[in-house]
């Protein structure tokens, strides 16, 4: 930080007077490049070959647009377009790396990538001599008016369909091949094909962050921000409407719907386990268990021919039972254990889990009662069925659209999703939630306050693995099949970073974070053994960046960026402290 | 009225007897304040009274029955109390901080919480507007919605006696309420003490501000090496020798030096008990 600090200094003292001048220049040749043909040769994804920009060109493109700041004089400019250029930078770096190795070399690459390069550095150059901005973008308000509701309604309404189209493309970016490249493996391991592939969705992933990132930096993130939460009830009814409307905008492909129904379970237990570790702050690394729970009570009763009892209950009662299982479950392992603390209480769910795991993986009938099928698992769990006969497992003409069976599921979760959502909502902002936000921030002054923090810590404990087991059991019917293998610690770790990642304690940030821990390792697939690496380094780069997390609830926020420090301020010296 | 009444309370942490047989009642609407040199055992008797410690030894007796064991029993019960060194919920808002108090005085469970039928808003209503009420009680009328990491020192004092009084406390027990204060944030202590008292709630502060103690107290009780030294009237209290000699030490009668009778005059002229400077803040007894 230091380091680039000093840098900027020196470039600032050298370029100053220029800056927005080589800035403007750099813009130019950019956006001139992008309209060039960037490959020399057919087949790579993107329309690299043609004039009209389109793949990593459209996203450089978009991001030179921030350009026009160069002579605006806006608050918060300078950061905004250090951001700006700094992705457009990698983008084009990236994407010229990828065409000149499936080309076989350098020669391959089209004049327009020479200037792109030459602008996008300039841009570079230009946007790190600016002068630092005097002020902190400030969160900005429409003017009075008569349109003003009506406007902010819109925008409100545009973030909600903005999210989908975002969550759209990302989920269905080409999957084409290298048409007359020879499909030849990096290092011997990775797939030429895959990486031309998947280099799109990387920049698009960098092209979203940049966009942000100068969005943010500009105040508009923050602006909109305050309108969502003034007008919350059409954030929330804009983004059910997007939710639900999605099936539609596949075309009958039922993969992504299966990859976004995955999503939706998972977003569905970081909620839950959000109301465990962001409202009450107690570490539960075991939580993946209360959903194996819920999942391998729906795999017995839902009438599997693999299942050792033959009963086939009603999905209504799998779910509601399975959950209340669950719940007896946290139960049994909150009561005794719930008085530890901290790192105690992590260590004591870590081997819950580790427990549950084990014993479903023996319940074999060998090593112990035959209930579980053991290592395999109990599959073949038959599609779901409603009493008016409809059958999940089958495609239904909605609309005049042909949806795939899988839009069944993925509206399953929706549902699911709404009613955890609703429920950590309503609890976060009751008297409940409040006890659980004062046992996290102090147990012994909530304790003193009137608080029975045992019992209150046990409620979150029980409600965090009612909600899993019920997403468990919904997930034993979208998957089909319920083996040990699924709930393994990996699982219950990646549930409780999706929640750290997207923001403690906040719905948005669940979900968020848990779209882009499900997608983040799909998509790195083809990079093999490298893949839990990047995994490993993007996670520890977004907390550096961002230790909020990406959506932090206010208060979080406010924790990590007020002064009066951390929660030891308050037990500071009197001495110390500035007094009236 | 005796509302608490404390009998041979005793609190042994291995060899140490930090507490030894204190015997203390406090009558209904009385300010009685608690002092005594460091390390006197002051705050371990406040915590056995809050259930922070179990006595190992004696009675508590709160309006006629005894004290349970639990902190949050004993809130329930009518007790409340603050910190020595201030316990806030830092990243909750002055509000919210306030709103935490009147948990032990609602009810909706988490069905009500999710249902959110008209109960449930009632009792919100009923609470925010309580919580309200207390803030601007102790002052803070506009400090709702900062977080209680934020506030000036002073503040978060009477943010915090805000949270203990709605606990709807029938006894409120105040660990050095003026630490770290100012004299002029001293004097709004004294006056918030007051009206606490006014509105028919029992007060017992510890304190090392001995202005403040003799000018507010009722009564007082002097805690020494963990036995109380004694018992009564400021004015006793004040006059007695066995305190300032608690406070300072005795007054060497063959103390080595050139002009013995200038040390005893240091001592002992005043019958005031130590100025208030005298307390150091930085130097604290045991942390609770």
């Amino acid at each position: 930080m230091n380091q680039a600090a000093f840098v900027r200094t020196r470039l600032q003292a050298r370029f100053g007077p220029a800056a927005a001048l080589i800035g403007l220049v750099g813009v130019l040749l950019l956006v001139v490049g992008c309209f060039l043909p960037w490959a020399g040769f057919a087949g790579f994804p993107g329309k690299m070959l043609n004039t009209a920009p389109g793949g990593s060109r459209l996203y450089v493109l978009l991001l030179a647009l921030f350009g026009v700041l160069f002579r605006l004089d806006w608050p918060g400019r300078a950061r905004a377009l250090r951001g700006a250029s700094t992705f457009a930078l990698v983008i084009t770096m990236l994407t010229v790396l990828f065409i000149a190795y499936a080309g076989g070399g350098l020669v391959n690459l089209g004049t327009g990538a020479y200037v792109a390069l030459a602008g996008v550095v300039l841009y570079y150059l230009g946007a790190q001599s600016l002068p630092e901005d005097d002020v902190v973008a400030p969160v900005r308000e429409l003017p009075d008016g008569r349109w003003r509701v009506l406007i902010e309604t819109l925008l409100v309404v545009g973030v909600a369909v903005g999210a989908l189209i975002i969550f759209v493309i990302g989920l269905g970016l080409p999957t084409a091949s290298v048409a007359d490249g020879p499909d030849h493996r990096l290092g011997g391991a990775i797939s030429l094909n895959d990486l031309t592939n998947e280099s799109q969705f990387l920049c698009f992933l960098l092209f979203v962050c940049g966009a942000m990132l100068a969005l943010s930096r500009l105040g508009l993130v923050a602006s909109v921000g305050a309108m969502t939460k003034k007008h919350s009830r059409v954030l929330v009814a804009a983004a059910l409407m997007s939710a639900v409307v999605f099936p539609f905008t596949q075309g009958g492909n039922g993969y992504s719907l299966r990859i976004a129904a995955s999503i939706g379970v998972f977003a569905a237990a970081a909620v839950g386990l959000n109301i465990v570790v962001g409202l009450a702050g107690l570490l539960d690394l075991g939580y993946i268990a209360f959903f194996g729970v819920g999942a391998y009570f729906a795999a017995i009763f839902s009438g599997s021919v693999t299942s050792v009892i033959d009963m086939h209950l009603p999905f209504g009662l799998v779910i509601l039972l399975g959950a209340a299982i669950s719940g007896v479950f946290g139960l049994l392992l909150g009561a005794p254990t719930l008085r530890l603390r901290g790192d105690y209480l992590a260590i004591v769910t870590l081997g819950f889990g580790e427990i549950f795991r084990i014993t479903v993986n023996n319940l074999d009938g060998s090593a112990g009662p035959s209930l579980t099928n053991g290592p395999n698992g109990i599959s073949n769990i038959p599609d779901l069925t409603l009493p008016g006969g409809f059958n999940f497992g089958e495609n239904h003409l909605l609309f005049g659209v042909d949806l795939p069976f899988q839009a069944n599921y993925y509206w399953l979760e929706i549902i699911l999703i709404a009613v955890v959502m609703t429920a950590f909502l309503r609890l976060a902002e009751s008297r409940i939630g409040r006890a659980w936000v004062a046992i996290r921030e102090d147990e012994v002054a909530a304790a003193a306050t009137g608080i029975n923090t045992t019992r209150l810590k046990l409620l979150a404990f029980v409600l965090g693995a009612t909600l899993a087991g019920a997403a468990g059991t919904v997930n034993a019917h979208v998957v089909k099949v319920a083996a040990p293998d699924s709930f393994t610690f990996m699982e219950s770790a990646l549930l409780l970073a999706a929640v750290i990642l997207g923001g403690m304690g906040t719905v948005p940030g669940a979900l968020l974070g848990a779209t882009v821990l499900y997608l983040l390792p799909e998509k790195l697939r083809f990079l093999q053994d490298l893949r839990l690496l990047v995994f490993g380094i993007v996670l520890v780069l977004i907390m550096r960046l961002r230790p909020e997390g990406l959506v932090p609830s206010k208060r979080r926020a406010r924790e990590f960026h007020e002064p009066g420090g951390g929660a030891d301020a308050l037990s500071a010296p009197p001495g110390h402290r500035g007094t009236a | 009225m005796t509302i608490l009444q404390a009998t041979a309370v005793t609190k042994r942490f291995g060899g140490l007897v930090a507490v030894k047989d204190v015997d203390l009642a406090i009558g209904e609407g009385e300010v009685v304040g608690l002092i005594g040199p460091n390390g006197a055992g002051k705050t371990t008797f406040f915590n056995c009274l809050t259930g922070m410690e179990t006595p190992t030894a004696g009675t508590v007796i709160y309006r006629g029955s005894p004290l349970p064991r639990r902190p949050d029993l004993i809130t329930k019960a009518g007790v409340a109390r603050t910190f020595q060194n201030i316990r806030l919920f830092p990243n909750m808002t002055a509000l919210e901080n306030v709103l935490v108090g009147r948990h032990v005085r609602t009810k909706a469970g988490v069905m009500s919480a999710v249902g959110r039928g008209p109960r449930y808003h009632r009792e919100e209503r009923e609470s925010e507007a309580k919580a309200r009420e207390l803030l601007k009680f102790v002052g803070l009328t506009t400090a709702g919605n900062e977080l209680a990491k934020s506030l000036p020192y002073g503040d978060q004092r009477r943010l915090e006696i805000a949270r203990a009084l709605a606990t709807e406390p029938g006894l409120l027990l105040l660990d050095e309420p003026t630490a770290g204060m100012n004299p002029k944030e001293t004097v709004a202590a004294r006056d918030l003490v007051r009206a606490v008292q006014g509105r028919g709630i029992s007060v017992i502060l510890i304190e090392h501000d001995m202005r403040f103690v003799f000018g507010l107290c009722d009564r007082i009780a002097v805690l020494v090496q963990g036995e109380k030294l004694l018992e009564g009237t400021p004015a006793e209290v004040q006059s007695d020798e066995r305190v300032i000699a608690a406070y300072l030490g005795k007054a060497p009668e063959d103390a080595a030096g050139s002009s013995p009778k200038k040390a005893a005059k240091k001592a002992a002229p005043r019958k005031t008990v130590p100025k208030p400077a005298a307390a150091p803040d930085s130097d604290k007894d045991t942390p609770a």
